[in-house]
């Protein structure tokens, strides 16, 4: 063994490296406050070695992403403590980076001869944020969607560059899948390589200066190895046992599937950019670019200039009480935005009120139509056919774009069962519905032309799924829905007007207990079902008639 | 501090950075591990596809039968076209063998004059009933699981690989 590490170090100078890395001499004041530096690092490598195994699983465009994360959190074993300690070791990486900061801040370590060394790191710092922003895009969920939605409105505010941000993000009046590439690119190809470089240089440079010393610490050096990488060992076993414990304990937020057309969702940013997202509240109309923009870039820019602003080489923290005052200041304000933006934004639970907002096409659908939909996606019909521009298969037409001569239900019908009977060569499968089932999908099919294509293909899954609860129970023989149906019992257009959520769920249990003299019969749905059937009631526009 | 309780400090410093360190690679090692070579846990029982009417076949004749499943892809499902060869018997039951050849996986086919099932890859030869006859395949042709709904053969999942005997 020891022949072949001499003979490998005679060839590399490995070991000397190690033993010179290891043996580097350190101030005898080094101690337990300079283990951060060490654990920001672990906490990227975390970060990296996570990353690399969910890409092993990961499909990088819209809507794919989100099955393929799905599938890694549901399917694919220990799928869910990979993604949790990605998810959450993006947050344990940027709350060390700050206590790593604020450690150097406060021991005054940025002064001279050090200002490179603060400056890369702030850099550093400016990478990290960079993760957490282009990394909340990626599970292309309803969070992921309408945040970065926001995040690229901020950047278009920005003062002249505002046009070039937009589209170097890929954004094109809409995010969309190339801003989800860009997001993807810079997050897994742009950004690692960058931030191993900016640690090596932020190593060498703190090497290059030496760890800097407590002040008036004049005691005979020590080495760094054993005695400081215990501590450094130490401090990175907790931060993992706590990363761990999260990632094992507490669910990831995985929301439904990114929905443009969802009126009702408010989003929020990742808890680290709630101070920003609360700091723009106070400023309105044409200052809102000072919270937006101004404000964020100026105090990027004090951070970087930090050792210029402080000269001083008094390092004691008793004689900088302006510095630390500064720092507390600060800190002090970020947690009070921060509890604020907590305090003040509504629970995502509460703010499933669409009123004022406007009708969207899918909502002016009657329930067969609506349910339509349900058939169109539950038959992978978007396998074969698109459906104007929303994602689907160029084997067969856009069936946005049906010629009049085949615009009938007739014809469909006869497609549907005998496909090759009518078009001669086909290679689309007979569907398998029952005859009632194919005529609602040919009721949305009939609905379908280019100018509603868009915004009927976003219809959320949950009001589809409702409606074909709706249409399969025949409500219609008794409601009225949008035109469609009857008038025996009582219209439902406008019913989140008139009734709570739960007495509509308690009314499918028992009619007569909730309304004397109802005709209605019971009805006993699963929780899901219930779910989606009573979102779809309660969704439903106020009449316009 | 005496030399003894510099050297003990030491040892015990040594010895936590090598455990904790061997606990934090285990900690990542076995998920990434399990994540890596274990298979996911599959969607769904296996499901059984209408592939054929036997009346309409032959006994003794072997016959490839194309029909179309689910296959669960990653995150995905796909429809898609399989292929079986089915050998009604003379009981009435019938075999229906993967259309694989088991040396490495090339589709064989059916050789009326000689009888017997042919891969043209490496020339490997199996009976009617899948067995090997000469060529270098190393075990008999795998085989669906099968079962009969009236005169109607449902084709189920490949059958773990018998010994070849």
């Amino acid at each position: 063994m020891r022949r072949f590490v001499d003979w490998l170090d005679h060839r590399t100078g490995l070991e000397t490296a190690i033993r010179s890395f290891l043996y580097e001499e350190i101030p005898a004041s080094a101690g337990w406050h300079q283990v951060l530096g060490s654990v920001a690092i672990f906490a990227f490598l975390i970060q990296a070695f996570t990353g690399v195994l969910l890409a092993f699983n990961y499909a990088p465009t819209p809507g794919e992403a989100y099955n393929s994360l799905r599938y890694i959190t549901s399917q694919v074993t220990a799928g869910k403590l990979i993604h949790g300690l990605h998810h959450w070791g993006a947050s344990v990486m940027i709350i060390v980076v700050v206590l790593h900061m604020t450690q150097v801040f406060i021991w005054g370590a940025y002064k001279k001869p050090r200002e490179a060394t603060w400056m890369v790191g702030v850099f550093l710092l400016l990478v990290t944020l960079a993760y957490g922003l282009t990394g909340y895009l990626l599970p292309w969920d309803n969070r992921a969607y309408w945040g970065t939605i926001v995040t690229t409105r901020i950047a278009a505010q920005a003062p002249l560059l505002g046009p070039y941000l937009t589209r170097l993000l890929g954004v094109d009046g809409n995010i969309g899948v190339v801003t989800f590439a860009r997001f993807y690119a810079a997050h897994v190809m742009l950004l690692p390589p960058v931030t191993t470089l900016l640690i090596g240089i932020h190593v060498y440079l703190v090497r290059k200066h030496g760890v800097t010393p407590a002040a008036g610490d004049i005691a005979p050096k020590q080495k760094f190895f054993p005695a400081q990488v215990f501590k450094d060992t130490v401090a990175i076993a907790i931060a993992f046992m706590v990363l761990f414990l999260m990632a094992s304990a507490v669910q990831v937020p995985l929301e439904r599937l990114a929905d443009p057309t969802d009126t009702a969702y408010t989003p929020r940013p990742e808890w680290y950019f709630l101070f920003l997202f609360q700091t723009l509240k106070f400023f309105e109309g044409p200052l809102e670019i000072f919270g937006s923009v101004v404000l964020p870039t100026l105090a990027i820019l004090v951070l970087f200039l930090v050792p210029f602003l402080d000269r001083k080489p008094a390092v004691r923290v008793a004689k900088r009480g302006f510095a630390i005052l500064v720092a507390c200041l600060a800190g002090l304000g970020w947690t009070a935005l921060t509890a604020a933006a907590l305090r003040s934004s509504p629970h995502p639970a509460e703010t499933a009120e669409n009123s004022g907002a406007a009708v969207q096409a899918w909502q002016q659908l009657s329930p067969e139509e609506l349910a339509g939909i349900g058939y169109f996606r539950d038959e992978k019909c978007s396998n074969c056919h698109s459906v104007g521009h929303a994602p689907g298969g160029t084997v067969g037409p856009n069936l946005a774009n049906i010629s009049a001569s085949r615009r009938n239900a007739a014809w469909m019908m006869r497609h549907f069962r005998h496909p090759a009977d009518v078009i001669p060569g086909t290679s689309m499968p007979p569907i398998q519905l029952s005859d009632d089932q194919l005529y609602t999908l040919t009721a949305f099919l009939l609905k379908l032309s280019p100018a509603n294509a868009d915004a009927l293909a976003a219809a959320p899954d949950t009001m589809v799924r409702g409606a074909m609860i709706y249409q399969s129970n025949h409500c219609e023989a008794c409601h009225l829905v949008n035109g469609s149906g009857m008038k025996i019992g009582p219209p439902l257009n406008g019913l989140a007007s008139r009734r709570q959520k739960d007495w509509v769920e308690k009314h499918f249990a028992d009619p007569k207990k909730m309304s004397p003299g109802s005709m209605m019969p019971p009805y006993h749905f699963n929780p899901k079902e219930m779910e989606d059937v009573t979102a779809y009631l309660m969704q439903l526009p106020a009449a316009s008639q | 501090m005496n030399e003894e309780k510099i050297i003990d400090r030491r040892r015990f410093e040594l010895t936590s950075i090598y455990a904790l360190g061997a606990a934090i690679a285990a900690a990542l090692g076995i998920p990434a591990f399990s994540y890596l070579l274990v298979p996911p846990k599959s969607k769904g029982s296996a499901e059984w596809v209408d592939a054929v009417d036997l009346s309409k076949l032959t006994v003794g004749t072997p016959e490839e039968v194309v029909f179309r499943r689910d296959r669960v892809d990653g995150w995905k499902v796909t429809s898609e076209k399989t292929t079986a060869w089915v050998i009604k018997q003379s009981d009435g039951q019938a075999v229906a063998l993967a259309p694989q050849c088991t040396h490495l996986g090339c589709a064989y086919h059916w050789d009326d004059r000689d009888g017997n099932f042919i891969c043209p890859c490496h020339n490997s030869r199996f009976s009617k009933d899948g067995k090997v006859l000469s060529g270098p395949a190393p075990r008999p042709l795998d085989r669906y699981a099968v079962r009969k709904e009236g005169t109607h053969l449902l084709i189920g999942t490949i059958l773990p690989a018998a010994k070849d005997s």
